[in-house]
């Protein structure tokens, strides 16, 4: 009898204490909360910031944008220091949910991340006032040498008979459009109706000799030799290289998707200075080698880029390609709710047909 | 002779379907290399890493913690509720099941989504309090399913022939009605201990920043592919779930001999 008392008061007791406590301890000099992508940074690098600055890091993860814009739109945590993606960031900015920043406390952002990368923002973020570049990608070709003859350099080699059920595809909206609408020669923001009719379209016309649309398994099946030609980021294509000798990687000639995951400070960020020392820091040259070598993802960072040790990976045409070299490189932009309608219209006409 | 192969295939099949994935994960844990198109050969590096990796340790240790406490917390309120139903008029009870009965069959999302707002509106700190909160919440009827059946079973008469005898209402209950809902109470705890662990959505609504469970953790890394120290964590977990239940399936085997 006296356990079972004993028993409920402790759970009462632990219930209330863990009501009240959550994350009260704060480092010497506050706090900044950080929203980030998963794995998308070295966690030796949030030691140091602590150490060296006082201020204490609460860290926590998105898996997608998507799911990242509900839980910061509802407010229960009010996070200063957020890394959308492109579009994302344009839509946060169009509904005022971000802050202008000081580049007067960002001092290793101005001096470090690279004037082109600066450039290719402004397609989402006009005056480069809300956003500063952390990773950064293209979206290409990674086909296998010992199964394919020609050399590649086209998106129509995704259209070609010889390679039937050797192709793979990424499954998603966007990314399969993109592909769609740069092979026709449109801009992948279109969204005029014929346009996207003739993406969608040749979509449909590429479908018999796709072998399987997929997300992440590209990857590993392309390490496997499962499939001749497959649609991957370029931040996957150098770890994929490294487990397949066999593997080459290509941004087709008729222009790609540059992605950019931005730092962004929300607009009512309590830690507003903690969140700008945190975006600063990241910008080190040596931290952002950190994460560089953590992560492998493109850096923007063109200092921590000249610090890399291996020379075939800092000239490595798929980790920085110049960007001036290729035509018709966009950046998804946030094309409203009636867009999306359509595209996912579209989508869905293509994976039924 | 040929339909009892047939049957062994058919069980075979059935067999092979529910515990093929997870052999490939087990496989996979012990895997030197990291992509799962390729055999490195055999290592144990993903366990000394998991038991190395603070962040998975942490987000374990909260799992637990949650489940732990959570399923503790609504035994009490729940066994507590059952007998308050219990003893309600026909009309009542019926309401007051129905109304227990609508978090379950109410979509997860639904539950996570309108528990984030209310506590927003509180004002809570999100952190593991408010998990804890939801997790006695969407618990609490998991419990009540499983303590109320034994609770009609039971016969008053006993509870009152304690009270007859002596007894103070709340001795009659600790002594004679208790142990007789022990069973009861027991599944009920596990499972409200089981959804909880399993809870992804409810948790990732009502999670702050830097507060992880193992399934909020495991779901962060679908962006650059699911480290093998899950897999290697996965496969403990199978283990010791496998081990618990083998024990649990013996023991009552054993008692019951000497009993009858």
């Amino acid at each position: 009898m006296k356990k079972w008392f004993a028993m409920a008061g402790l759970c009462m007791a632990s219930v209330l204490a863990l009501g009240g406590c959550g994350n009260s301890a704060s480092g010497k000099n506050g706090q900044v909360i950080v929203y980030n992508w998963g794995e998308y940074l070295d966690p030796e690098t949030i030691t140091m910031f602590e150490e060296e600055t006082g201020i204490r890091v609460v860290y926590d993860e998105f898996e997608t944008n998507e799911i990242m814009y509900p839980k910061v739109e509802a407010g229960a945590t009010s996070y200063d220091v957020i890394c959308p993606s492109d579009y994302m960031i344009q839509k946060m900015i169009a509904n005022d949910m971000l802050a202008e920043l000081n580049f007067d406390h960002l001092p290793h952002a101005k001096a470090n991340i690279g004037q082109q990368y600066w450039e290719q923002s402004r397609e989402f973020d006009p005056e480069n006032k809300y956003s500063v570049p952390y990773c950064w990608g293209t979206v290409g070709i990674l086909y296998n040498k010992t199964m394919v003859e020609e050399p590649i350099d086209s998106w129509s080699v995704l259209w070609d008979e010889a390679y039937k059920d050797n192709i793979l595809m990424q499954d998603s909206v966007r990314d399969a459009f993109m592909v769609g609408l740069k092979l026709n020669g449109y801009s992948m923001n279109s969204t005029d109706a014929a346009q996207l009719e003739i993406a969608k379209n040749a979509l449909i016309q590429q479908k018999p000799l796709v072998q399987a649309y997929v997300i992440d398994q590209v990857r590993d099946k392309m390490i496997g030799n499962e499939a001749a030609i497959g649609v991957i980021y370029s931040g996957e294509a150098i770890y994929t290289q490294r487990e397949n000798p066999d593997l080459e990687y290509v941004i087709p000639k008729e222009g790609t998707n540059v992605w950019i995951d931005s730092w962004v400070i929300t607009k009512d960020a309590p830690n507003k200075e903690n969140a700008e020392a945190f975006i600063n820091f990241m910008c080190r040259p040596d931290i952002a080698l950190m994460n560089f070598e953590y992560i492998t993802y493109s850096t923007p960072n063109d200092a921590a880029r000249e610090l890399i040790e291996d020379e075939d990976i800092r000239y490595s045409e798929i980790a920085f390609p110049d960007l001036k070299q290729y035509a018709n490189l966009e950046t998804f932009q946030y094309l409203g709710p009636e867009a999306d309608e359509m595209y996912n219209e579209l989508w869905k006409e293509v994976k039924s047909e | 002779m040929i339909r009892t192969t047939v049957k062994k295939i058919y069980m075979a099949l059935i067999f092979i379907f529910l515990y093929a994935p997870i052999g490939t994960l087990i496989v996979l844990s012990f895997n030197a290399s990291r992509t799962r198109a390729k055999w490195g050969g055999f290592t144990l590096k993903w366990y000394t890493a998991l038991l190395e990796n603070r962040e998975i340790m942490q987000a374990l240790w909260n799992t637990l913690l949650i489940a732990l406490l959570s399923s503790l917390t609504a035994v009490v309120i729940g066994t507590v509720a059952c007998i308050a139903i219990q003893g309600m008029s026909r009309q009542k009870r019926a309401i007051f099941m129905g109304i227990t009965n609508i978090p379950m069959l109410n979509a997860d999302i639904v539950t996570g989504i309108s528990l984030m707002l209310l506590f927003i509106s509180l004002g809570l700190k999100f952190g593991l309090g408010t998990i804890l909160l939801a997790h006695i919440t969407f618990n609490i009827p998991y419990v009540i399913l499983s303590v109320m059946p034994r609770i009609k079973q039971l016969n008053p008469s006993i509870y009152e022939a304690a009270l007859d005898l002596g007894a103070t209402p709340l001795r009659a209950f600790f002594q004679v009605v208790l142990p007789d809902l022990l069973p009861g109470i027991l599944s009920g705890f596990l499972m409200a201990f089981t959804m909880s662990l399993d809870d992804f959505i409810i948790t990732h609504f009502t999670k702050g920043a830097g507060v992880d469970t193992l399934s909020t953790k495991i779901y962060t890394e679908v962006k650059k592919g699911i480290k093998p120290e899950m897999y290697a964590l996965s496969t403990l977990i199978f283990v010791t779930v496998l081990i618990l239940l083998m024990l649990v399936n013996r023991t009552p085997e054993e008692k019951r001999i000497p009993d009858k």
